[in-house]
């Protein structure tokens, strides 16, 4: 199958190791991968300002770079979720029905579509799960805790398939760590806040790598802990799920 | 139309935050006892196999009901007024005080007890009826707490949730005579509790909320965990009961979908103490009833947040709102606070309340938790969109806003931009990136900034083959 590789604006100019891990892992999974090479943004940090006619030429470019795509993959849940929820304000031709349908995160894509049973990675160290908003109640990954339901988390079920990873419990499995686009400076004494206290739960529980589907919020927790130089380090779940990760 | 908050300055929710986080012991305390009622309500909720399906009842009867508000609201008025209910409707808050005030003045009350009511709190009725010489004492005693500190509450169930029992401590011996010192919570509730109970056997009349008014029957409910609404109405010889238009549901039978949900999700109780059921004034009593609209039937009209009418009031987006636990109620700035207030109160001043649609991550924790299924975020994110289109936003952020809309939709401008900003952050001196106005960074460290982009990696080691 011919899958488009969207990396989002931040992961290509300060992720990029992200994004060649989603495509090594892609690729090892037997998917056919290209990279639209003139991609930038899906909009997102825009239109959450509240300015999505501004962001209007970013989502048309997207359509365009992946209109020929079956799928479009992106290791990143809140601009899938941007795609999927907020394109409806185009007009919806068959190009964009077809991109707001057909646009994964890269577990869910790994889960729903490749349905991988399998993988060959390993990573012995104590990881915290940081189950992003926008992953698990927007595109439901998960079961959120509010939800009364069969629990299940499609990126846990993947990092089980890890070898040698231990995955620690938190007391707040699903609170969110205060990144928010803007948010993160707009209201930045609540979204430190809020990043402090996610990162206690983790090192209260002895987490050594913080991992997620979102760099967003690790790129926000991260700058935290370099700041106060916490003996804790993020990953993206693709740099483990690829068996990349050192 | 009349906010209360409307007559004070622009609401500056990140500065009030901030304020609020200045003392992260006092927040993480604040976090903490909130949070504790998200826990007790997951595990109430826990409990019922059904939960998910009464949620989605609970929200389909209320969308129906908004649907045919005025049909549910006439069938109601005329089911009251045949019990013997006086009904009133007033447009607005000024309308709803005077015909309180009225009221009093008809029977002659100079003193009325009033049990928790968020709707007289919009309605700033206490200092209207202060100013007509009439001596309001609130019953619920978190209520109490914050009318004798002067100050509004800072929580749709849980009014004094800010305040730390040394602080009530303090309170109750200056107002109440208490020991000095005293923090026992046993202790401090007994001494308003004896206060209270002098003030309800002298009131004239008995104010009261309405937690849910039945078009089927003329009845309306009221739900307390104190019993106060019930000990203020049985010895009064005058019961005025004050009810938001959306408080109406079709029937009987829904009170049994609403009320197992309402305290579940409001305490984690199964149901709150008291459930008190109003059909008709006793022997000797008059028994009144004002529906108001203060601005609810604008709202009704704005199909993109309708749905936020459907709210029963049981803070449990507040309890779990990860940015209200670390705000405060007052923050907000609005007689509703957190999420819900966040959507509802833009409503009633765009430029006053801009801020409040911005306060979320926009994480949907409160449209989860939510009994009735409100798309909160969905609406904050629309609320966003209206702000930023009729300019409540500053020159400098709508420059750079158009800016960045006209980079990221030229993808050889973006990568040169790109390149630039990395360059700049691996060159220049720290005190050069770490300046005053680098907001990310006055916490945070940015991101370390590599050499090359996954374009440029992907140019390099892929296109060539």
């Amino acid at each position: 199958m011919n899958v488009g590789l969207f990396v989002p604006c931040y992961i290509d100019q300060f992720y990029p190791g992200v994004a060649v891990a989603t495509l090594r892992l892609l690729e090892g999974l037997g998917c056919r991968v290209a990279y639209p090479t003139d991609q930038t943004c899906c909009g997102q940090p825009l239109a959450n300002a509240g300015f999505e006619g501004e962001s209007r030429g970013a989502m048309q470019l997207f359509v365009r770079n992946f209109e020929g795509c079956d799928y479009v993959v992106a290791p990143s849940a809140s601009c899938v979720l941007h795609v999927r929820a907020h394109y409806g304000t185009l007009e919806q031709t068959a190009a964009v029905r077809h991109v707001r349908e057909r646009t994964f995160e890269l577990c869910q894509f790994l889960t729903d579509v490749l349905q991988v049973g399998r993988l060959a990675a390993a990573f012995p160290h104590r990881v915290g799960l940081h189950e992003s908003c926008h992953g698990l109640r927007g595109l439901r990954l998960g079961q959120a805790s509010e939800i009364h339901g069969p629990d299940f988390s499609k990126v846990r079920r993947l990092l089980r398939l890890v070898e040698g990873i231990e995955l620690v419990a938190l007391d707040r499995p699903d609170e969110c760590c205060g990144f928010g686009g803007t948010f993160a400076v707009g209201e930045e004494a609540v979204s430190v806040k809020m990043g402090r206290d996610r990162l206690q739960d983790h090192l209260a529980h002895g987490a050594e790598v913080i991992t997620g589907t979102d760099m967003s919020c690790l790129m926000h927790l991260d700058g935290l802990i370099r700041r106060r130089k916490l003996p804790l380090r993020v990953l993206h779940v693709a740099e483990i799920l690829s068996g990349g990760a050192p | 139309m009349i906010e209360p908050f409307l007559a004070l300055p622009v609401v500056d929710h990140p500065a009030a935050a901030a304020r609020f986080n200045a003392d992260e012991a006092r927040t993480d305390w604040h976090d903490r006892s909130i949070w504790h009622a998200r826990e007790k309500r997951d595990l109430a909720a826990r409990a019922v196999p059904e939960w998910e399906a009464l949620r989605e009842a609970a929200s389909q009867i209320k969308v129906h009901t908004l649907s045919r508000l005025d049909e549910y609201l006439a069938a109601f008025e005329a089911k009251a007024a045949a019990n013997g209910i006086h009904v009133h409707w007033a447009k607005d808050a000024g309308e709803h005080n005077r015909i309180v005030g009225d009221l009093l003045d008809r029977h002659g009350a100079r003193r009325i007890v009033k049990s928790k009511s968020m709707l007289t709190e919009e309605c700033r009725l206490n200092p209207y009826l202060e100013a007509r010489g009439i001596e309001v004492v609130d019953t619920d005693l978190g209520e109490r707490i914050v009318q004798l500190r002067g100050e509004p509450p800072s929580h749709l169930v849980a009014p004094a949730i800010h305040v730390k029992k040394e602080e009530i401590g303090a309170l109750f011996h200056e107002r109440l005579g208490t020991l000095e010192g005293a923090t026992d919570p046993q202790y401090l509730t007994e001494a308003a509790r004896q206060d209270l109970r002098a003030r309800f056997l002298a009131a004239d009349a008995a104010l009261t909320g309405v937690n849910f008014a039945v078009a089927e029957t003329g009845g309306f409910v009221v739900v307390t965990n104190e019993g106060n609404a019930d000990l203020g109405v049985h010895l009064a010889p005058l019961h005025i009961a004050c009810m938001g238009l959306e408080k109406i549901i079709p029937k009987a039978e829904h009170l049994g979908v609403f009320l197992r949900l309402l305290a579940r999700s409001a305490t984690g109780q199964a149901l709150s103490v008291y459930t008190s059921h109003f059909h008709r004034p006793r022997a000797g009593q008059q028994m009144h009833l004002v529906l108001v609209d203060n601005g609810r039937s604008t709202h009704l009209g704005r199909a993109d947040f309708r749905s936020a009418l459907k709210c029963i009031r049981c803070g449990a987006c507040l309890n779990t709102c990860p940015v209200y636990r670390r705000s405060g109620g007052h923050s907000y700035g609005s007689t509703i606070p957190g999420p819900i207030g966040a959507i509802l109160t833009p409503g009633l001043g765009l430029e006053k309340y801009r801020s409040l649609p911005f306060a979320s991550t926009l994480c949907g924790s409160c449209s989860d938790v939510c009994p009735v299924k409100i798309d909160i975020p969905r609406q904050l994110y629309a609320w966003r969109q209206i702000i930023a289109r009729q300019g409540h936003q500053t020159a400098g952020k709508r420059w750079a806003v158009r800016m960045a809309g006209t980079v990221l939709a030229q993808p050889a401008l973006y990568r040169l931009l790109g390149r630039l900003l990395r360059w700049a952050l691996r060159t220049l001196p720290r005190r050069l990136i770490y300046h005053r106005r680098n907001v990310w960074g006055r916490h945070r460290e940015v991101p370390e900034a590599p050499r090359q982009s996954f374009h440029a990696w992907y140019t390099r080691h892929r296109t060539k083959r």
